[in-house]
């Protein structure tokens, strides 16, 4: 804004000040109210359930509630859930970077017949919606007899397109002396990879397993169809067992509703890096 | 490449074959043909209604989404430096927050006596029923869709937007264009290729729309805010009609592509690339 007001006039210079000075108090209010519903689950989080509803716009009832939490913590197995999203949102991570390395590298350093189309055909399945394969992936997880099971819940994510074509550019960008000298020294292809490119790919693969860890921690629809044991479920169908025959829980379901966001708060505010360089190119698809 | 083919060639081809067998989720399958197709779109009662609150949902998320994160990504590029990236990130924060968590908030301040109501009720209107209402409760559903996914373009606009060459608007604002001029001359044109982009992301996005209306309606009241993905769910894993379902994943998917591709070959019309 300083390079637009130099070449101004200087009463018209305090006017625009006085504009700028509007636009971020605006601003402030705006990002406010993007935050209420935010503000609002730490606030019920802390209410008596029986004044969730009693207590108004007050953002305070008449005690701060701090036993919903340990409420909620007991009235699911919490620990067995956090333990298992934790688990597979890792597990999953770690594949998906694992998968995303070896299959950009195939598409960038190895020639092969059908190399381009094929890598067509791999960009085409990030718009292809997920949705439409539940059903056979549920079948087949029937006929394998995973249903319930922790591959269930990893596998059949783990081989989106949008990992191995962030790293494929990368790859493309770097030059192929590195391994071409290390193969001159008698290394072998998979030691090469291991030892001198993933090290090169270190920012890269920050930004894929970030992706991948959001998406299975948060994943849904999935978990849904695929776990019916409570012990196998994760964070997000753990939230769903507060709700129940007679209503909802709404003050211990607060409580868990924050600490499942706690995580991804964490990501947000520690790697806003690695995020934006994700987003624009192309990370939750269409979320 | 294993992987890939297991988990999303072979699904996706074996999801049409499904398609066609009468297929319960323990017993055994039936050929029937054409049948599922013909019962979804002549005897299924919700087919055309998931469809059409589908669409409805698509178009009205994606045109405020864009216009709104386009608004707000040029205010914050005007607000400059820090201001833009801590806003940013704040707006941002919903996209990575698990979206059910997300949805049960809402589910909670728009309950009938929840705190938009009571909000409301302190200035003296009557909330409405957000939940219970057909049209309230599409509007609820588009609305924290919107909280909820808005972030993300405006991050990526927000990058493209810093992706402008600069002296570009230098130049425009010498000549004397005011900031909504600049806006729709300069700033748009050169965006364009960013916002293409962002349109097919979102538009994809809509289609799937699933979770909210599941955790904020349950598709209700009646089939008001049922969707395509919701119907989906509800034939495979409630009603045991895999065949119908995979029908529908079918629908879903031709239609995705299609309106992928034309707004691919639309693209011409109004998305400039540089020279």
């Amino acid at each position: 804004m300083t390079a637009e007001t130099t070449h101004l006039i200087t009463p018209k210079r305090s006017g625009l000040r006085a504009g700028q000075l509007i636009s971020r108090i605006l601003m402030c209010v705006t990002g406010a109210v993007f935050l209420f519903p935010f503000v609002w689950m730490l606030a019920t989080s802390l209410k008596p359930t029986n004044e969730v509803f009693a207590s108004g716009t007050s953002f305070f009832a008449s005690r701060l509630e701090w036993s919903n939490y340990t409420t909620a913590w007991t009235a699911i197995p919490f620990e067995r859930i956090l333990v298992n999203s934790i688990f597979v949102a890792f597990v999953g991570a770690l594949l998906t970077v694992t998968v995303s390395v070896l299959s950009a590298y195939a598409f960038s350093r190895f020639e092969f017949r059908g190399r381009a189309a094929l890598f067509g055909a791999f960009l085409a399945t990030m718009v292809l919606p997920q949705e439409v394969l539940i059903i056979p992936l549920y079948l087949m997880m029937q006929k394998l007899g995973m249903v319930n099971s922790y591959p269930a819940l990893i596998l059949p994510f783990a081989f989106g397109a949008f990992g191995t074509f962030l790293i494929r550019q990368f790859l493309l960008s770097l030059p192929p002396d590195y391994e071409e000298a290390a193969t001159l020294d008698g290394a072998s292809r998979l030691r090469t990879l291991v030892s001198v490119i993933v090290p090169l790919l270190r920012a890269p693969i920050a930004v894929v397993f970030v992706f991948a860890f959001i998406e299975y921690w948060g994943s849904f629809l999935w978990p849904l169809i695929v776990v019916n044991d409570a012990d196998m479920a994760t964070m997000p169908i753990g939230l769903q067992m507060f709700s129940g025959e007679r209503g909802t829980d709404w003050g211990p379901l607060m409580a868990a509703v924050t600490l499942v966001a706690i995580p991804s708060l964490l990501i947000v505010v520690l790697l806003q890096k690695q995020l934006q360089q994700g987003v624009s190119m192309g990370g939750f698809g269409g979320r | 490449m294993l992987g890939f083919a297991i988990f999303i060639v072979i699904p996706l081809l074996t999801s049409l074959v499904i398609s066609f067998f009468d297929w319960p989720l323990f017993g055994t399958p039936e050929f029937v043909g054409l049948e599922n197709y013909r019962y979804m779109l002549t005897g299924d009662p919700a087919f055309w209604v998931s469809l059409r609150n589908t669409i409805i949902f698509a178009v009205f998320y994606t045109a405020v989404n864009l216009v709104v994160a386009l608004g707000l990504s040029y205010w914050l590029m005007n607000l400059g430096g820090r201001w833009a990236s801590f806003f940013r990130v704040l707006f941002f924060i919903p996209v990575v927050t698990p979206m059910i968590g997300n949805a049960l908030i809402f589910r909670l301040m728009l309950n009938d006596d929840g705190v938009i109501n009571q909000m409301l009720a302190a200035i003296g209107i009557e909330g409405p029923q957000w939940l219970n209402t057909p049209g309230w409760a599409m509007l609820s559903l588009v609305m924290m869709s919107l909280w909820q996914g808005m972030g993300y373009n405006i991050i990526v606009l927000g990058a493209g937007i810093a992706g402008i060459n600069s002296s570009v608007l230098e130049a425009s604002k010498i000549d004397g264009a005011g900031p909504i001029v600049r806006f729709f001359r300069v700033v748009f044109p050169m965006l364009s290729p960013t916002i293409f982009f962002c349109t097919i992301m979102t538009v994809i996005g809509a289609f799937k729309v699933f979770t909210q209306p599941y955790a904020l309606t349950e598709g209700g009241p009646g089939n008001a805010t049922n969707t395509i993905v919701l119907h989906l769910y509800r034939n495979g894993f409630s009603f045991d009609r895999l065949g119908l379902a995979s029908a529908l994943a079918w629908v879903l998917f031709v239609l995705v592509m299609l309106i992928t591709a034309v707004q691919f070959s639309q693209q011409k019309r109004w998305v400039t690339y540089d020279s």
